[in-house]
């Protein structure tokens, strides 16, 4: 399991670091949007993998530490969520402005000189 | 203690959100209340930090013990729930921004805020952003408040009109968007290795890692480093910076001055308690020390570059950065108090200088919006395109009604805005009278008594630095001011009180800070004192709220 998370994180990273530096501002948004999946999954995992481990004390359970996962990650990872698809939504409303500002969709906001 | 004083710390917090909030409910036509909130928050915010830097003080050490106060959100233990911790470094940082904060205020309702739809309720909310970043004793709910302030600032640098702007709004977003991913990246990694957030807590723990732990916390504290960097405009992750402050209408700038310094304050905050620890204190500070050399660099080869007055001062922005991030990094301990005399003499200087750079636009441009013409230069920056600009060009100011937000121009207006320009310069440049020279010249004394990890040498770098990145500044800024106040003035500048004040304010704050150089730097030794006593804030930290919880019984 741990080597499908990583190679999907590692996968998300790439995608996404290529697609920041391609020069349209929609590549730039997507390339963005994977880093921070790609960011979200990284925190998950950080709060080890488990199977089967619900993440709050129930009364079977008892309080033994290794029957369950850790809950704090998955607090953070859905702050984290919140958090990227707003400014996502915000750097979405900024691109359209500068597309319909500069009459292009290029980062510059002009073409570059052929 | 009764129960004003206990909720204290949480008031720079909660205040400016609410109003920010309220503000949203208030219909724009009624501008008197609007402004009535506005003001009130600020006042409060102000207030209230004031109270917590004089509760730090030596003066009141009978309130809280070492002169750190701990709030414990929810009165949940410090370990498990989020802290806000005021010692003498935060109380510091927040009064100077709410200092900031009115003043910009101030100069904007001139007639900066108009075309407004949020203007005040985004206002607000930096401030919060600002107040929590400073206070917070947690590296997640840092990042929280780091983002709370970054998305203000998005707005805030979006405000008026061209592409131009929107251009370098864009740049600027995705830039920090970048930062926030590896800030994420960087608490993840340290939340895997070591199980805690909280940064009293980490330190302790930090010590007990295995070494193969240990580097992947290296590692994690690396990125947070890279995540701040970029915040505090370090070399070579600057390149938004200029752009994008130079292009803002200058109130926002002016607010964006304490911008900046919170990625140098979360250099400093995380640093000390790192520092503790031997085994990434030796590396860090020589990091640091080149990076805020290539910085100071950058900044000053730019300031010399430039041929536009807020891009200018924008550059002298990176330049403070980076002389702040150079002494950091010499690892003496008795440089840092210089360190935050010359930081709160930056803040306020830039302050005033983006605040001078929209009045002294006006001087140029005049009545006619298209003589961005003759500036061809790439900082050349359509500031006539903004539509509060224009409202002013072509509108009489008295047209907004008389209503005594505008106020009478100010006789020999021109006298004051060279006056102002020259103190300013004074400032950047480190002469005296002004406290530049006070922060500077201390600095230089400390390090070369103290004895620095970097090496011998590296303090005559530094010195050299200093001297040079001061001397670049008077060059530049004099080519410009000969320019603007000499051969450029087409007309009279007419200028409010309302925007003259914040300035005058400012610079004068700066003068007494001058005078009272001993106290100030009294108190600043204090809280550098403190800040290299980990342990006295890590006792503060996890002993105030409710027993200290043992390492051993944190679940991992």
């Amino acid at each position: 399991m741990e080597i499908v998370y990583a190679t999907a994180i590692g996968v998300l990273t790439g995608a996404g670091v290529w697609l920041i530096l391609r020069p349209r501002t929609f590549q730039v948004i997507m390339g963005l949007a994977l880093l921070s999946y790609a960011t979200n999954l990284f925190i998950f995992g950080m709060g080890r993998l488990k199977m089967h481990r619900p993440p709050i004390i129930g009364a079977e359970g008892g309080a033994d530490p290794a029957l369950y996962a850790d809950p704090v990650p998955q607090a953070l990872v859905l702050t984290a969520i919140v958090i990227g698809f707003a400014t996502t939504a915000l750097f979405l409303v900024v691109l359209l402005v500068l597309r319909g500002v500069a009459g292009t969709d290029h980062v510059d906001g002009r073409e570059p000189d052929a | 203690m009764n129960a004003l004083l206990q909720h204290l710390p949480v008031l720079p917090i909660v205040v400016p959100l609410v109003a920010g909030a309220l503000l949203l409910l208030v219909r724009e036509s009624r501008r008197t209340v609007r402004l009535g909130i506005a003001f009130g928050s600020l006042l409060v915010q102000l207030a209230a930090a004031a109270t917590l830097l004089y509760l730090t003080t030596d003066a009141a050490a009978d309130v809280w013990v070492d002169g750190i106060g701990v709030y414990a959100i929810g009165s949940w233990p410090a370990p498990f729930g989020i802290v806000l911790v005021i010692d003498r470094l935060s109380a510091l940082m927040i009064t100077l921004a709410g200092v900031v904060g009115l003043a910009t205020l101030v100069y904007s309702i001139a007639y900066w805020d108009r075309p407004a739809q949020p203007f005040h309720s985004l206002y607000q909310l930096l401030m919060m952003g600002l107040n929590g970043a400073f206070l917070t004793g947690d590296l997640f709910n840092l990042f929280v408040f780091f983002e709370v302030l970054l998305a203000a600032s998005y707005g805030l640098a979006l405000r008026g009109v061209g592409a131009l702007r929107v251009r370098n709004a864009l740049h600027y977003i995705a830039v920090n968007l970048v930062a926030s991913v590896l800030f994420l990246l960087g608490i993840a990694v340290i939340y895997g290795t070591v199980g805690t957030l909280n940064m009293a807590d980490l330190l302790g723990k930090v010590a007990a890692l295995a070494p193969g732990e240990r580097v992947l916390f290296d590692a994690g504290a690396g990125l947070l480093g890279v995540a701040f960097l970029v915040k505090a405009g370090a070399w070579p992750l600057n390149f938004w910076l200029p752009s994008t402050y130079s292009v803002a209408i200058a109130p926002v700038a002016a607010s964006f001055a304490m911008l900046t310094k919170v990625g140098v304050y979360a250099v400093l905050r995380i640093g000390t308690l790192m520092s503790q620890d031997d085994a990434a204190a030796s590396m860090l500070p020589l990091i640091l020390y080149y990076i805020g050399l290539a910085t100071l660099f950058a900044g000053t080869v730019g300031m010399l570059a430039t041929q536009h007055l807020a891009r200018l001062v924008a550059y002298s922005v990176i330049m403070s950065s980076g002389l702040l991030l150079t002494a950091i990094g010499l690892g003496v301990e008795t440089v840092t108090s210089p360190v935050l005399f010359y930081f709160a003499t930056s803040v306020l200087t830039t302050a005033a200088f983006f605040l001078l750079t929209g009045m002294t636009d006006r001087t140029r441009f005049g009545a006619a919006p298209a003589a961005t013409v003759d500036e061809p230069s790439p900082g050349a920056v359509s500031r006539s395109a903004s539509p509060s600009y224009v409202a002013f060009g072509v509108r009489a100011p008295d047209a907004y009604g008389t209503d005594d937000e505008v106020g009478a121009p100010i006789p020999a207006a021109a006298a004051f805005l060279g006056l102002m320009f020259v103190c300013c310069v004074l400032l950047v440049a480190g002469l005296p009278p002004l406290p530049g020279f006070v922060a500077k010249f201390t600095l230089l004394a400390a390090a070369l008594e103290g004895v620095t990890t970097a090496g011998e040498g590296a303090v005559w770098v530094l010195a050299a630095g200093v001297l040079g990145s001061g001397f670049a500044a008077i060059i530049a800024l004099a080519r410009i001011g000969i320019r603007l106040f000499w051969a450029g003035i087409r007309r009279r500048p007419r200028l409010h009180v309302l925007e003259a004040a914040p300035v005058a304010f400012l610079i004068a704050l700066c003068l007494a800070l001058s005078a009272g150089s001993g106290p100030a730097m009294g108190f600043f030794d204090a809280a550098a004192r403190s800040l290299h006593e980990p342990q006295t804030y890590i006792r503060s930290v996890l002993g105030a709220s409710g027993g200290a919880a043992p390492a051993a019984e944190v679940p991992r």
